[in-house]
C-alpha cells in the first residue's frame, strides 16, 4: 500500500476539504464527499483529513470503521446490496440471497470472479415490494431469482 | 391544453421501473404528436400498483397500474388519457376503499402533487400552520402541540408538547431542532415517503418547532440507505430557502432558521437519538447516558428538539387546525392519525393513516387482504426489528400504544411485517440476535457480548443440543439485556426472540435434520 495518492484523487480529497471541512461535526460530510468521489476512503485520505480537522488518524480511522457504509478498500466494479431485514425476508429474500450467492460464486462481503462486490444491506424503505436490491446504489424491488438474472445481465 | 399526467418518482415507484415508464411514455406521446404535461408526483402508498399512472380527466384522477412499458401503446390506443378502459384500469383513485377509508392528516398531500413545487405546496394549505405560528407567542404554539396529544412516532412515543417545554424554557444563546430521519426499522417506510413526497410539511413542522423554542438552526439526519430521500430534502430547503420560509428572515417576521440536511452512515444504532448526536458531532454512534437530556443537553451541547419525521411533519396541521382537531383522533392516550406501514407478505402492503384505534385485524384482512402468497399468516412483527412476534390468535389488539404494550407488543414506528405459515420462528429469533451483535454499539456489556451469545445459543437450540438447558440459558440472557443494557437496542431485542420462543415454541423444537438445505 503506498502512503501517497494519485494527483487527482488528492486533488478531491483538498475539494472535499474545502468544500465541508469548516462546518460544525465535519467529519462524516467529508467523508461522504471523499467516498462519493474516489469510491472508498484510502488510508494517505484518512491522514490528511485528520490533519486538516485537527484529529488524530485514529479518531478518523475509528469512525470510519465504525460506520457500515464507509470503505477503507476500493470494492469491485459494481456494489450489489442485498436486503436482509426482516420485511424482504418474509418476502423470500433468503432465498433470493441464495441464489445470488450461487450465481456470483462469493459471499457477503466479497468480491465475485466478475467483480461484483456483494453486501448485505438492513431496509432500502421498500417493504412491501421486497426482496429489494440495490445496484450501484440505484434500488430495485420485487427481485425473483428471475428478476435478478435479468438484471446482472443489463447491469453487472 | 395539454393533457395532465402522473408518474411517481419515490423510490418504490422507481425502483419498479417508473423512470423508463415516463421516458415509454413521453416517447409514445410524442410519436403520436399528443401534448403532455407529465408530472412527476410521489406515490400515494398502494404499493401492489406501483408504478401507478394517473390522468387527470373532469370526473377526478384515474389511475393505472402497475404499469410496465410494454403496456403505453396499449394505453394509448384505449384513450386511457380520457380515462378509457383498460385491463388496468384502476377507476378513480380517490375513490378507491384503500384511500377512502383512511384518514389522512399527515400525509394529506403526498402523492397528489409535485413534491417539489411550492405553488403545488401553496394550494393544499401549506405554510397555513407556519403563518399562524409566527401570529404566536412561543409557549402558545408549545400548548397547541401538547394539548394536541402528539406523542413521539418514532417508537417510544414521549409527548411532543413536553419535551419542547423543557427545550423552550432552558436558557441558551444556541438551540436546535434536530429531525430523525434514520428509518433503521425494517417495515418502515412513512418517514421515506413523507420526505419524498412531501418534504415541504417537515420543513414546515421544523420551522414551527424552531419558532416554539427558540431555534436558530436545525439538521435532518437522512439514513444513506435513502438516497432519492436525502435529494428531495436537498432541493426541497433549497427551494424553501429562495422562498423565505427558511433563512434569516422567515416570511419577513424578523426570526431566522437554517436548516441542514446530513447524510447518515448505515448504523441502526444512530437512529437512537444520543448517539445520532455523536454521529452528527462527527463521532463514532455510541449512546450517550441519559440524563442530561439532549433536550437540555442536546447537539454541540445545546438544548434541542429530537423528533422523528412524522412528529415533526404532524405539527403544520396541528397548528392550521387547531389542538382540538388533531385530538378528535384516537383514543385513550394515543390521540391523532398513525401513519401504519403494511409490508412483507401480504397482498396490498401500503402506507395507511388512522386514527387509533383500528385493530391489527382489521388492518391485515381489510387493507392487506391477506398474505400474498396465499398460505396462511402465521406471524406479524409489529414496531420494527426489536418488535415482538404476534401469533393469529392476537391479532385483535386495537392499534394504540398502550393495549400494545398490553400484550407484550410494541407500536414503535408503526410498521407491520407479515409472514405466512413458511416461516421458521428460531430463524427469526436467531435473526434478533445477529442483527442486535451487528449493530451493537458495543458501549455495555449486556448487549455486545450478550447478542454473540444469544446467537450462539439460538443455534444450538436449532442443532438440537441440549435444547432445555439452553433455552433455559437464552431466557436468563434475555432478561439480562432486558434489565441491563443502556438502551433499546439491547433492552428491547429480547422483544422478538422472547416472542418467538413464547407463541411458536414447536418451532425451536423441530428435529434438527429437518432444517438441513
Ligand atoms: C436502537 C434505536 C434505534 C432508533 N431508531 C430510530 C429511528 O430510526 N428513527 C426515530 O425517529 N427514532 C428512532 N429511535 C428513537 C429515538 O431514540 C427517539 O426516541 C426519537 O427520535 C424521538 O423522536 P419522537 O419523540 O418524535 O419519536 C431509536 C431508538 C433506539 C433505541
Ligand atoms: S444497549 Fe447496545 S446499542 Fe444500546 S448502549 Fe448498550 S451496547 Fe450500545
Amino acid at each position: 500500500m503506498t502512503d501517497t495518492l494519485p494527483e487527482a484523487d488528492a486533488q478531491s480529497v483538498e475539494a472535499a476539504i474545502l468544500a465541508h471541512g469548516t462546518q460544525p461535526g465535519a467529519l462524516l460530510p467529508l467523508l461522504h464527499a471523499v467516498q462519493d468521489r474516489l469510491g472508498h476512503i484510502p488510508p494517505p485520505a484518512v491522514t490528511r483529513i485528520a490533519a486538516a480537522l485537527n484529529l488524530s488518524r485514529a479518531e478518523v480511522h475509528g469512525v470510519v470503521s465504525y460506520y457500515h457504509h464507509f470503505r477503507e478498500r476500493p470494492c469491485g466494479r459494481h456494489l450489489l446490496e442485498i436486503c436482509r431485514a426482516e420485511a424482504c425476508q418474509a418476502r423470500g429474500a433468503r432465498e433470493l440471497e441464495a441464489h445470488v450467492r450461487r450465481r456470483l460464486g462469493c459471499d457477503f462481503h466479497q468480491t465475485s470472479g466478475e467483480g461484483v462486490s456483494l453486501e448485505p444491506v438492513y431496509c432500502l424503505g421498500l417493504c412491501a415490494t421486497g426482496p429489494a436490491i440495490a445496484i450501484d446504489g440505484q434500488a430495485f424491488s420485487r427481485v425473483s431469482a428471475a428478476v435478478f438474472d435479468a438484471l446482472r445481465a443489463r447491469h453487472l | 391544453m395539454s393533457q395532465v399526467l402522473y408518474i411517481p418518482r419515490d423510490s418504490v415507484a422507481l425502483s419498479l421501473g417508473a423512470d423508463e415508464l415516463a421516458l415509454a411514455v413521453s416517447a409514445e406521446a410524442r410519436r403520436r404528436r399528443i401534448d403532455l404535461q407529465l408530472v412527476r408526483n410521489s406515490s400515494r402508498g398502494l404499493f401492489w400498483l406501483e408504478p401507478l399512472l394517473e390522468v387527470h380527466t373532469p370526473e377526478g384522477r384515474v389511475g393505472y397500474g402497475p404499469v410496465a412499458p410494454a403496456d403505453v401503446a396499449g394505453l394509448f390506443d384505449a384513450g386511457f388519457l380520457r380515462g378509457g378502459e383498460h385491463p388496468l384500469c384502476q377507476g378513480i383513485v380517490d375513490d378507491l376503499p384503500y384511500l377512502k377509508r383512511q384518514q389522512r392528516l399527515t400525509f394529506a398531500r403526498a402523492g397528489l402533487t409535485d413534491p417539489l413545487s411550492l405553488s403545488d405546496y401553496l394550494a393544499h394549505q401549506g405554510f397555513v400552520g407556519l403563518r399562524r405560528a409566527l401570529s404566536m407567542s412561543a409557549a402558545e404554539i408549545v400548548a397547541a402541540v401538547t394539548d394536541s396529544g402528539l406523542r413521539g412516532r418514532g417508537g417510544a412515543a414521549f409527548p411532543a408538547g413536553i419535551k419542547w417545554q423543557t427545550v423552550r424554557t432552558t436558557e441558551a444563546r444556541r438551540k436546535y431542532v434536530v429531525c430523525n430521519a434514520d428509518e433503521g426499522d425494517s417495515g418502515t417506510f412513512a418517514d421515506r415517503m413523507l420526505m419524498e413526497g412531501d418534504p415541504f410539511a417537515l420543513i414546515e413542522g421544523m420551522t414551527i418547532a424552531a419558532l416554539a423554542v427558540g431555534a436558530g438552526e436545525g439538521y435532518i439526519y437522512v439514513r444513506s440507505e435513502y438516497p432519492q430521500a436525502y435529494r428531495t430534502l436537498c432541493q426541497a430547503v433549497d427551494l424553501a430557502t429562495a422562498a423565505g420560509y427558511l433563512g434569516a428572515d422567515i416570511l419577513g417576521g424578523g426570526r431566522g432558521f437554517e436548516l441542514h440536511v446530513r447524510k447518515a452512515a448505515g448504523s441502526y444504532v444512530c437512529g437512537e437519538e444520543t448517539a445520532m448526536l455523536e454521529s452528527l458531532e462527527g463521532k463514532r454512534g455510541m449512546v450517550r447516558a441519559k440524563p442530561p437530556l439532549p433536550a437540555v443537553h442536546g447537539l454541540f451541547g445545546c438544548p434541542s428538539i429530537i423528533n422523528n419525521v412524522i412528529t415533526l411533519a404532524s405539527v403544520p396541521v396541528i397548528l392550521a387546525r387547531g389542538a382540538d382537531f388533531y385530538r378528535g383522533f384516537g383514543l385513550g392516550r394515543s390521540r391523532g392519525t398513525l401513519p401504519l406501514q403494511l409490508g412483507g407478505n401480504v397482498r396490498h402492503g401500503g402506507l395507511i393513516e388512522l386514527a387509533f384505534g383500528t385493530t391489527l385485524r382489521e388492518l391485515i384482512d381489510e387493507f392487506g387482504g391477506g398474505t400474498e402468497s396465499g398460505r396462511p399468516l402465521r406471524a406479524v412483527q409489529v414496531g420494527g426489528p426489536l418488535g415482538s412476534y404476534l401469533p393469529a390468535s392476537l391479532l385483535d389488539v386495537p392499534i394504540d400504544y398502550e393495549a400494545l404494550a398490553q400484550i407484550g407488543g410494541v407500536l414503535g414506528h408503526g410498521g407491520v411485517v407479515v409472514f405466512d405459515d413458511s416461516v421458521d420462528m428460531a430463524q427469526q429469533a436467531r435473526f434478533a440476535m445477529e442483527f442486535c451483535a451487528l449493530e451493537s454499539c458495543g458501549k455495555c456489556t449486556p448487549c455486545r457480548i450478550g447478542a454473540t451469545r444469544g446467537v450462539e445459543l439460538v443455534d444450538s437450540i436449532i442443532a438440537g443440543q441440549q435444547r432445555e438447558r439452553q433455552t433455559g440459558l437464552l431466557r436468563d440472557l434475555c432478561a439480562t439485556m432486558l434489565d441491563g443494557s443502556l438502551c433499546a437496542m439491547g433492552g428491547m431485542t429480547p422483544y422478538p426472540v422472547l416472542s418467538a420462543l413464547d407463541h411458536f415454541p414447536e418451532d425451536f423444537a423441530r428435529p434438527s435434520a429437518r432444517r438441513a438445505g
